[in-house]
């Protein structure tokens, strides 16, 4: 992410059972012109790393934010503790942004 | 002037449809002479436009006017927008929209509505828009974008008649559901140079209204992105005005003239291609307009050799021109410019206006006014 933001005062804590998705007039989108993944919002471009791209990917609207991190956890044979830290940061950031919703 | 290496492809582009639109705004950006229906565009021309925008990427389609719901044909391209991938968003007075055609340019792919609200009072909103009952009329209208799903972004122009309820705007943006709210301080360009004296706060107005504005960044962080806009008049450093000239964004006008910005026409010996005879890529990168102030060759001192060269880009071209009659010099809000004593004085007159009567608007019309000195 190239902004930093502050953290979100309803934010996805630690709490469990989340479903974390992106709200229309959000989009995350390949942009074929400039070879980066990009998160489209109004009046936003935001380039997302490839963590960020995994993470987003699976904010399907169904999976919750645990799902999330156990799929990651086996899909890239990490920390489950250190993933968990990275998309609550992650989706935080963007719920403030109202890129997300949680 | 050759053309710079390593241009950037474009990032978005503002259609402005149509100069027709209900309302008068004084401050309106649109220039004194309006185009005229018979010169626009046809759906064919724009639907051109929009496939050679995606093509050169461009990522960001801003429908605007005018008032974009005049023309017809707004599903349709729409529609088409999405079809090419463009994220759409749609900038409207709300004048012109039904229940029925927002749900329909909903289902055809818009992905976000921008809906401007001249006050928080429907009498002084209404006074300013020139048009009796815009204000309750946008009230359903923002309802009807919840209603279809869609994410809607208020915002708000501020100036001397309604600086003082800065922050009742935001709270009405919350109010109406709106994820995101901008409030933009007046820029004088078009009919808002003709009604600067109108328009422009007292120092201390527009002090208090960002004050007011900005407390409630915290009180709203997570329900609403506030997107604030403050005025330059009163700065000491230019705006990088369009992120620099021709570096991100592009304007089709309503007869298919491409601009780099939607005031360059104001600079006088600009040479603008159309994309009735040009590709929106020969426009882009090759046309005259685009590459006049394109990087930091065309400067002068003292941006030339300003350590903010590459922050600011010498500040706005078109206020450059407007205020010192050169569109090389530095932008005069800059307090380097030798000129900067023009906008000191401007403002300095508006806040001896403070307690002066209420200034009457001149209108957007058939009739294009001159230009008060």
């Amino acid at each position: 992410m190239n902004e930093t933001v502050q953290a979100a005062e309803h934010g996805a804590g630690q709490e469990l059972g989340i479903v974390p998705r992106l709200p229309r007039g959000v989009r995350l989108k390949f942009d074929e012109t400039r070879g980066q993944w990009l998160l489209l919002a109004p009046e936003r471009l935001v380039k997302v790393d490839d963590i960020a791209v995994a993470i987003l990917k699976r904010c399907d609207g169904v999976a919750t934010i645990e799902a999330i991190v156990e799929d990651l956890a086996t899909a890239y044979a990490a920390d489950r503790a250190l993933i968990d830290a990275d998309v609550r940061r992650l989706l935080n950031e963007l719920a403030v942004k109202r890129m997300v919703d949680l | 002037m050759n053309a710079p290496v390593n241009i950037p492809n474009p990032v978005g582009l503002l259609a402005e449809l149509t100069h027709r639109c209900p309302l008068a705004c004084p401050y309106c950006s649109n220039p004194l002479e309006l185009d005229s229906r018979a010169d626009e565009l046809d759906t064919a021309a724009w639907i051109k436009v929009f496939t050679e925008a995606a093509e050169i990427g461009v990522l960001h389609a801003h429908l605007s006017g005018g008032e974009p719901a005049a023309r017809r044909d707004l599903t349709e391209i729409v529609a088409h927008c999405a079809s090419v991938g463009l994220y759409t968003n749609l900038i409207t007075s709300g004048i012109g929209l039904t229940q029925e055609r927002i749900k329909a340019l909903a289902d055809a792919g818009l992905d976000h509505v921008q809906l401007s609200i001249q006050d928080a009072e429907a009498k002084s909103a209404d006074h300013i828009a020139g048009y009796e009952g815009a204000f309750a009329r946008k009230q359903s209208v923002a309802a009807w974008v919840i209603a279809a799903g869609l994410p809607l972004t208020v915002n708000a122009v501020i100036h001397r008649a309604n600086a003082e309820r800065a922050g009742q705007m935001v709270k009405l943006a919350v109010a109406l559901g709106a994820r995101r709210v901008e409030i933009a301080h007046t820029q004088y360009y078009g009919w808002g140079i003709v009604n600067r004296a109108a328009l422009m706060p007292t120092k201390a107005q527009a002090d208090a209204a960002i004050a007011e504005v900005e407390a409630l960044r915290e009180v709203y962080a997570g329900v609403i992105v506030i997107d604030h806009v403050i005025p330059d008049y009163h700065a000491r450093h230019p705006k990088a005005c369009m992120g620099g000239w021709a570096k991100r964004t592009l304007n089709v006008t309503p007869t298919g003239k491409v601009l780099p910005c939607h005031a360059a026409e104001t600079i006088p010996g600009l040479e603008f291609w159309n994309v009735r005879d040009h590709s929106l890529r020969d426009v882009w990168f090759a046309s005259p307009a685009f590459n006049a102030f394109r990087g930091t060759e065309w400067m002068k001192e003292p941006c030339r050799s300003c350590p903010r060269k590459e922050i600011d880009f010498g500040g706005c071209r078109c206020q450059a021109f407007a205020l010192t009659g050169d569109a090389s010099a530095a932008d005069p809000v800059c307090h380097l410019s030798p000129d900067h004593d023009k906008v000191a004085a401007i403002a300095a007159h508006a806040n001896e206006e403070e307690a002066a009567a209420e200034i009457a608007y001149v209108y957007r019309g058939a009739k294009a006014p001159v230009p008060a000195e």
